[in-house]
């Protein structure tokens, strides 16, 4: 097992509107899954939105990777990309600055480049309540069984009972 | 051909509104508005619902002001369940709510300043879109950005620590709150590993008004004059005239300092606050009962509570009042980049307040909550970053909610909002044919300086490009650009 690496799971969105909550469902399932297991070397952290002090938190970690939902129309189910740093774009507003900008004021100020990956998943349903909608919940229990592969690979790790391709 | 400009949505302000700004043929302003994109039916939406739900119900309107939501609801049905109005909860009970509040207000002050207006401060309002952002200062001056991250963090924490959790916080309850703060949490606020610690809050605090004086003593006259025009104030105030963010009475003084609204139950909010809708936008203009809408708007937020109070009752603060109030002679100060001025010295005050109360053993009693005899309605205020925030429910045998009203602080500024918008549009754009990206940020400036949320959108639907339009008389399209 490798116990160098330390992974955070940083989860956000409103879990009172709909399917914006699945970021934050995702790291408490992450959560009991680590405690069960015992695997220190993750961490979680959520919260309604990025925001400009997560650069130091993401400094701390050698991976981190962001869950949110989104409305995507390419996206069919959910999607794993690598967080690449951007200092072209400037977010228009400051409570929703994006993981790249957070890579790189993380790397701007903090001289830290952690391996940084975005997990999507798609939602449908935003109003004001609590309660995920069950074509995205479906989604979300896939998103978190590859999420769980995707850890037991990077911490070179196995459990039986999850079947991972 | 007489034109309209459509600036929207304004850039590095919370939510999304748009600027409209009318040209007649030779080029002068002839009207300017400010329309705010604003959610309504939330009160409708929480309406059904059991009142001891609401603290955390209402959480779900913003991401950014969370606190002073669940804060203000708790408030007000600390009413309900006979606790009281603000003085009835036990002393462990307001001194947590006290911490959770003054964190969120310094890590929100902090955001604002440090992420969203430092940029113009150290560029300049005509420098390139692309400096305008964090990065940006990061690459000019690293330490800057450093400590707003760093304050913004340790704000974080405090909220985590009283609310207990970040997204969602229970920590305040109708009649008080659910949990103390443990003595390793309040070591680790106290006596944190530099800088996470309460001394070097402080310290930053200062810092960061002397970095704004020492921009204001070299700009002067762009700081003074940038959108300055008199009005109302209104905020709360302790019933001996300090300072409070948390509780006291609502207060309003006129341009010449007045008192025009004397020191109030809060209870009695709309006897004298009374709301306009106007055609043009969903946002109302609220005003004074007693003065009628043209002479009764008021500012409200950080220059709103320093006309207002007597006194700051923090030392170190109320050195940096002083100094405030004696450049304008006393009386009220209508300079609303001065906005950023009192915004900092509540940044140092905040700072000295979460010092305090971290060293007050009040904080790890036991005695968390009051109950009386219920009651079928109740208000909370409280002064929320951006200002006064009202919650007023009421509630049927069943303990469910059959009426709410929500008085935000940025609907409380929209009047002063869009007098600030009219007068830098007549500053910058007079005679212009032709909008550019400094006449854009120019207006944005007098418009960030007042801290508005506008729609509390999630991040999942607030993607947002900023679109500028320009309109003729017949509302035609003559020119549309998108940033970003």
């Amino acid at each position: 097992m490798n116990r160098e690496k330390k992974v955070l799971i940083y989860g956000y969105g409103n879990p009172g509107r709909r399917d914006d909550g699945m970021g934050i469902i995702i790291t408490e399932m992450i959560e009991e899954w680590k405690n069960e297991h015992n695997l220190t070397q993750i961490d979680v952290d959520s919260n309604y939105q990025l925001n400009v002090e997560d650069a130091e938190k993401i400094s701390q970690y050698d991976v981190v990777i962001f869950v949110d939902a989104s409305q995507e129309e390419d996206l069919t189910n959910f999607r794993l990309v690598e967080v690449i740093p951007n200092e072209e774009k400037v977010e228009f507003t400051m409570h929703a600055v994006s993981p790249a900008y957070i890579v790189h004021l993380c790397q701007k100020l903090f001289s830290k480049k952690p391996e940084t990956k975005l997990l999507s998943i798609k939602g449908y349903r935003w109003e004001f309540q609590e309660g995920i909608s069950d074509s995205a919940l479906l989604n979300m229990e896939r998103a978190f069984i590859f999420l769980q592969c995707q850890l037991m690979s990077l911490l070179d790790i196995k459990f039986s009972g999850i079947k991972c391709n | 051909m007489s034109k309209k400009i459509t600036i929207e949505p304004v850039t590095r302000v919370e939510g999304h509104g748009k600027v409209t700004i009318k040209l007649d043929d030779f080029g002068r302003v002839t009207q300017s508005r400010l329309h705010i994109v604003e959610f309504r039916g939330f009160e409708r939406f929480v309406q059904g619902r059991p009142y001891w739900e609401a603290p955390v119900l209402v959480q779900r309107l913003c991401g950014i002001c969370p606190v002073s939501h669940h804060l203000a609801a708790a408030k007000a049905l600390d009413v309900v369940v006979g606790a009281g109005t603000g003085e009835g909860l036990t002393v462990t009970g307001e001194k947590i709510r006290r911490l959770m509040h003054y964190g969120q207000f310094f890590q929100s002050h902090v955001l604002h300043f440090f992420h969203l207006s430092s940029p113009d401060f150290l560029f300049g309002i005509d420098a390139a879109p692309e400096l305008r952002n964090i990065i940006a200062v990061a690459q000019e001056n690293k330490e800057l950005a450093y400590q707003g991250i760093m304050m913004r963090k340790y704000g974080q924490e405090v909220i985590a620590a009283t609310a207990g959790k970040k997204v969602h916080g229970t920590g305040a309850i109708p009649g008080g709150v659910n949990k103390n703060l443990s003595i390793d949490e309040r070591d680790s606020l106290l006596k944190g590993t530099d800088p996470m610690n309460a001394d070097k809050m402080v310290e930053w605090s200062v810092g960061a008004l002397d970095f704004f004086k020492h921009y204001h003593k070299n700009n002067k006259d762009m700081v003074d004059n940038y959108a300055s025009f008199p009005s109302n104030h209104l905020s709360l105030v302790r019933k001996d005239g300090a300072l409070d963010i948390y509780h006291g009475v609502l207060r309003a003084v006129d341009n010449e300092g007045r008192r025009i609204l004397n020191d109030v139950d809060y209870q009695d909010y709309n006897h004298y606050i009374e709301e306009e809708v106007k055609n043009w936008t969903y946002m109302k203009f609220p005003y004074l009962k007693e003065y009628g809408r043209e002479k009764g708007w008021y500012r409200v937020g950080p220059l709103a509570r320093l006309n207002v109070c007597d006194f700051i009752p923090t030392p170190l603060a109320q050195k940096e009042f002083e100094e405030f109030k004696a450049y304008t002679k006393g009386k009220p100060n209508g300079m609303s980049l001065h906005y950023h001025w009192a915004r900092l010295i509540e940044v140092l005050h905040a700072a000295e307040v979460m010092r305090d109360l971290l060293n007050d053993p009040d904080l790890q009693g036991d005695d968390l909550v009051v109950k009386g005899n219920r009651q079928s309605e109740g208000v909370g205020v409280i002064e929320a970053p951006r200002g006064t925030l009202f919650h007023h429910y009421k509630v049927d045998d069943n303990d469910l909610i059959t009426m709410a009203n929500l008085i935000v602080s940025t609907t409380n500024n929209n009047e002063p909002m869009n007098r600030a918008v009219n007068a830098t549009a007549k500053a910058f754009m007079n005679g212009k044919q032709e909008i550019t990206e400094p006449m854009m940020n120019a207006v944005e400036v007098a418009i960030r300086a007042y801290d508005p949320c506008l729609s509390c959108a999630t991040h999942a639907l607030g993607q947002m490009p900023l679109e500028i339009t320009l309109m003729n008389a017949k509302d035609e399209i003559m020119d549309k650009k998108i940033k970003g």
